[in-house]
């Protein structure tokens, strides 16, 4: 009997869930929330310096302020605007009677609240860690 | 004489599976925790983020005195609380949703749940404490890194 011509794992098309919107956007809920909390530990263990004194404090805040640091933080605080869109979208979701209907389009949404926020945001912090005034 | 059972007569004990079940409602609360703090943390992190990088001169401005000038004031002190207690709690049931799902050996899980539980202890006692216990006008620090109302 000739064995069916070896097609390649078909793809879980049609799944509800897996490898589409849903899938994606909460990976990226994860990645964000899990990076977001290490940066937290780290903030708060400097902002305490200033109980040591203030030379302590500004000397290690001063790391903030160089290019690279600078950078970091527009990545952070995309990861913060990310999340905090996107778990507003969770809470529709759970709560909107309408929510899950509309999940990939307020997923969309969410991408453009991103994109906007962080138009307004880069440009400003860029030329705050790049000179420029 | 009646067939039915009397209903005041105690029920047989149902068998429940040990392990299976949670104790309690904990797992709800959480979650509920989750979405409730989350909107909270919208406002305090937004308004931080804005106040410290946006306005002014942004990044480039934050020094010492810049913070004790923010911390003189009550209204930053309950902001700063608030944020730090409500993002420590959902960081950390964040990370514990996590590592329930990807560590799978028990030890291993015991041991990163429980550094997890300590740096929650260690940060949000710290942080609580800098909060409260921080003196904007240290003695013997040159004037010029204090804020300007330490001189006046």
């Amino acid at each position: 009997m000739a064995a069916p011509a070896a097609t390649p794992a078909r793809k879980p098309v049609g799944t509800l869930y897996r490898g589409r919107e849903g899938m994606w956007s909460w990976v990226a809920h994860r990645v964000t929330g899990f990076a977001i909390f290490f940066f937290l530990l780290v903030h708060v263990l400097d902002t305490s310096l200033v109980r040591i004194s203030p030379e302590a404090y500004n000397d290690v805040i001063g790391t903030y302020k160089n290019p690279v640091m600078g950078l970091g933080e527009a990545g952070l605080v995309a990861a913060i605007v990310f999340h905090a869109f996107n778990g507003l979208r969770i809470i529709l979701v759970d709560f909107w009677a309408k929510g899950p209907r509309y999940q990939r389009v307020m997923l969309w949404v969410v991408m453009g609240l991103f994109v906007v926020t962080m138009a307004g945001f880069l440009p400003r912090h860029l030329m705050h860690v790049f000179g420029g005034e | 004489m009646s067939l039915v059972a009397d209903p005041k007569a105690p029920r047989p004990p149902r068998a429940r599976p040990s392990r299976l079940t949670t104790r309690g409602n904990t797992e709800l609360y959480g979650w509920v925790f989750m979405r409730a703090s989350g909107v909270v943390l919208v406002v305090l992190i937004f308004g931080h983020l804005f106040v410290n990088l946006v306005a002014g001169e942004g990044v480039k401005a934050i020094d010492f005195g810049f913070v004790a000038g923010k911390w003189a004031s009550p209204f930053w002190q309950v902001w700063d609380l608030l944020m730090l207690w409500l993002a420590m709690i959902h960081g950390t049931n964040g990370v514990r949703t996590i590592v329930n799902d990807y560590a799978e050996k028990d030890t291993t899980r015991m041991v990163l749940k429980g550094l997890l539980y300590l740096a929650f202890v260690v940060v949000v006692v710290l942080g609580t404490l800098v909060i409260f216990t921080f003196d904007p006008c240290p003695s013997g620090s040159p004037a010029d890194l204090l804020p300007s109302f330490c001189t006046e």
